[in-house]
């Protein structure tokens, strides 16, 4: 289990600070952590991906989340539905004369090519981690020169922000 | 007030604004907060960042003890909280005045003492460019306290003092540190108090659920094996006549956790005394047999529950503990109860059950608290550490303070000196800080001055933060310091002799400073026991004799703590509990 929390806590100064050296105290490990300014410019949304852990250690996370002063809210995204995203600029070797594979390979990505160069093109893509992994794994015999990807951020589904949202051992996100 | 405005320059700085609110400086605020918050004493140190502070404070009425050390301020102010309950108030200047705080504040945090720690920082202006005796408190200090502030601004002063002291002292009780940069001492602002804190990310649940409280009343008419853990919490709660009452009425075996003495009379025939490492076979043996469990309190330390596959393994567990977190960390629990320990014990009393029919287990516990009661041999001359700490309780009669460091002795002074009220035990149980009695003396002779306070300390413990015999020798404090001197660090040595092959790696300490001149050199009266056979005599004159005392006992150095209960053993596994 991967579990994705999403956290409201105050825009403040040293309150990322407090989250991380929380993380670090109780031997918690991140894998992707974004942070962002909500609708309300008070209010930031941490979306935290943690190395898989069981769910004792999952609560316990969450119940340490819970006890900072400047954490609103933690919601567990792990099993809700949720809309998850990231974004990944990956820049690829292209030479001209090659460069309609590239389009060819990204077009069912949806992705773009947001800059272009003599030797190489620099796609853009966003989705979930599996289909960044995927196009990167499709890109990668042409020659990855750098890669820079956000983490993921996410929100709960509207048919699963209600209260009775169950969490069941299986999985309910919808991918697109 | 920060709609207001500054008042013109003609009116007086102290002019009433709107609802009440006062003009003032930063430097003024502080301590017009801390009288708002009924602060009776300051342990503090001064430097370059705090002088404005200081400056406010001189002749402001507000009791200022000045130790001779930032740590011994703050353990100072951990032993005031511990005996009234209040949150103790420390102030300490940037840099190397703050990360001395350091060790309290890690202290204070494991063991929910609360307390309201001020630093001074460099000014505003400044602030990270490696000012002279600058350093990033609030980095340091975050994973060691509950919460802590930078305030940047003059304004932002009653805000965050109201705040903290709520924060400290409610909820699971901890240190909260307020960082104060020079120039906001000198800052001008609008000062109301009057506003409740608005915290909605801090809403700690005191009121249990009901429905939880009925299943573990139900959970307990049915059991045939029940027992009460008392922690810490029912002291926090101030809840020991609760406590006291539903034992009574439902006739439970009681254990106590190192921090949760005092919170069940130790005279009670239904006290088994403390559990864990080195706790009372009694004590230990319901832990283990038990099926029924209610931990009021405690967090299951390590120390208390020994391997966790053996702590309780039959037992439906309830924990009851105003941090949920606590609840499910360390053992698998079948009720949990988010609530005050006090607020719980009150439902719990509300709800009638039938007892459970608990007498032969009962009778089995207290047959064996008969048999294998904590124990020492008299095999010599030495003095037994043991019947000294008996010897104190017998002549004070236990009506006393008693503070301890950490080790050996606070083992001996938690199986030997029967505490059987509240507020009367001062001990670093979590972080096991050495150097935490004697300031912490200091501390509890603050909060509680018409009792005489005993700082029980090991030889090493007490030439961490000796230094504060100052303090006691200035003020002629009635504080009685006893130092059970083995020459060695007792504890670690004890291990190295079971678990390391009798190798003693820099553990004995067989130099030593004339402790008698010492405490005379700080000009307390001083003493030195070495027989047993004049160990009544001069004990009874020491605690007899007004004011301060420094009375040096030479001990068995080869005395080692039992029973125990082996690091990785179950708390079923006990060596040591008899002769």
């Amino acid at each position: 289990m991967t579990p994705v929390l999403s956290v409201l806590v105050h825009n403040k100064p040293g309150v990322l600070n407090r989250i991380t050296a929380l993380f670090m105290r109780k031997g918690f490990n991140i894998q992707s952590l974004t942070v962002c300014i909500t609708e309300n410019p008070e209010i930031s949304r941490m979306t935290i991906v943690m190395s898989d852990m069981d769910e004792a250690a999952l609560e316990q996370v969450i119940k340490q989340l819970h006890k900072q002063i400047d954490v609103l809210k933690v919601t567990d995204l792990t099993d809700q539905a949720r809309v998850a995203r990231e974004l990944a600029l990956i820049r690829v070797s292209s030479p001209i004369a090659e460069r309609a594979v590239i389009h060819s390979l990204i077009e069912p990505f949806r992705a773009n090519i947001v800059d272009v160069g003599r030797e190489t093109v620099t796609v853009q893509v966003t989705g979930d981690a599996e289909k960044i992994d995927a196009l990167i794994a499709l890109l990668r015999p042409y020659g990855i020169r750098e890669l820079a990807r956000t983490g993921l951020t996410a929100l709960p589904r509207e048919a699963a922000s209600s209260a009775d949202a169950k969490r069941s051992g299986e999985a309910q996100v919808l991918h697109i | 007030m920060p709609g207001m405005s500054k008042p013109a320059d003609d009116e007086t700085l102290t002019r009433s604004g709107e609802g009440g609110a006062m003009w003032m400086k930063g430097a003024d605020m502080v301590v017009e907060a801390l009288r708002r918050e009924q602060v009776e004493v300051i342990f503090g140190y001064p430097g370059g960042a705090v002088l404005p502070l200081y400056d406010a404070l001189y002749q402001c009425g507000i009791r200022h003890v000045l130790t001779r050390h930032e740590q011994g301020a703050i353990h100072a102010a951990e032993g005031y909280a511990r005996v009234t309950g209040k949150p103790g108030v420390v102030i300490a200047t940037s840099g190397p005045g703050a990360t001395n705080l350091v060790t309290g504040l890690a202290d204070a945090m494991m063991d929910s003492i609360p307390l309201v720690a001020i630093t001074g920082q460099v000014a505003k202006t400044v602030i990270g460019t490696d000012a002279f005796q600058e350093t990033s408190i609030i980095g340091i200090s975050t994973p060691i306290t509950k919460h802590n502030y930078q305030i940047r601004h003059a304004s932002e002063i009653p805000k965050v003092f109201k705040e903290a002291f709520h924060i400290a002292n409610s909820g699971r009780k901890g240190p909260v540190l307020i960082d104060i940069p020079k120039d906001v001492s000198g800052e001008e602002a609008w000062f109301a108090y009057d506003d409740p804190p608005q915290l909605p990310g801090y809403q700690p649940t005191v009121v249990p659920h009901h429905m939880q409280i009925r299943k573990l009343m139900h959970g307990l008419q049915h059991a045939k094996r029940p027992v009460v853990l008392a922690g810490a919490g029912v002291l926090h709660a101030r809840a020991t006549e609760k406590l006291l009452a539903f034992v009574e009425k439902y006739q439970l075996p009681v254990v106590q956790t190192l921090l949760g003495l005092g919170s069940f009379p130790a005279s009670h025939p239904l006290c088994l005394g403390m559990g864990g490492m080195h706790g009372s076979a009694a004590a230990n043996k319901a832990l283990y047999e038990t099926d029924f469990l209610i931990n009021l309190g405690a967090r299951f330390d390590d120390r208390l529950t020994g391997k966790l596959e053996h702590f309780a393994p039959q037992a439906v567990v309830a924990h009851i503990d105003i941090d949920p977190a606590e609840i499910g960390k360390n053992v698998p629990t079948d009720i949990p109860v988010v609530g005050d320990v006090g607020e719980a014990l009150s439902m719990m009393l509300s709800i009638d059950v039938p007892p459970p029919d608990a007498e032969a287990w009962r009778e089995e516990l207290l047959q064996v608290k008969r048999e294998l009661p904590f124990w020492w041999v008299q095999d010599g001359p030495h003095i037994k550490p043991q019947r000294l700490i008996a010897e104190i309780a017998r002549i004070t009669k236990g009506d006393v303070v008693v503070t301890t460091d950490v080790g050996q002795h606070q083992m001996w002074a938690a199986q030997f000196f029967p505490l059987n009220q509240p507020d009367r035990w001062v001990t670093s149980g979590g972080l096991g800080t050495m150097g935490f009695g004697l300031p912490a003396a200091i501390g509890a002779h603050f909060g509680q001055p018409d009792k005489l306070v005993v700082a029980i300390l090991g030889d090493a413990g007490f030439q961490m933060t000796l230094q504060e015999l100052a303090v006691i020798g200035e003020h002629q404090l009635p504080i009685k310091v006893v130092i059970v001197n083995n020459s060695a660090l007792g504890m670690v040595r004890q291990w190295q002799e079971l678990f390391h092959g009798e190798r003693y790696s820099e553990s004995l300490l067989p130099w030593q400073p004339d402790f008698v001149k010492l405490g005379e050199a700080y000009r307390i009266p001083s003493a030195r026991v070495e027989r047993d056979e004049e160990l009544s005599a001069k004990l009874e004159a020491f605690l007899r004799e007004p004011g301060p005392g420094l009375l040096e006992c030479v001990v068995d150095p080869n005395e080692n703590v039992y029973p125990m209960v082996a690091p990785g053993a179950g708390i079923h596994q006990m060596v040591g509990v008899k002769p």
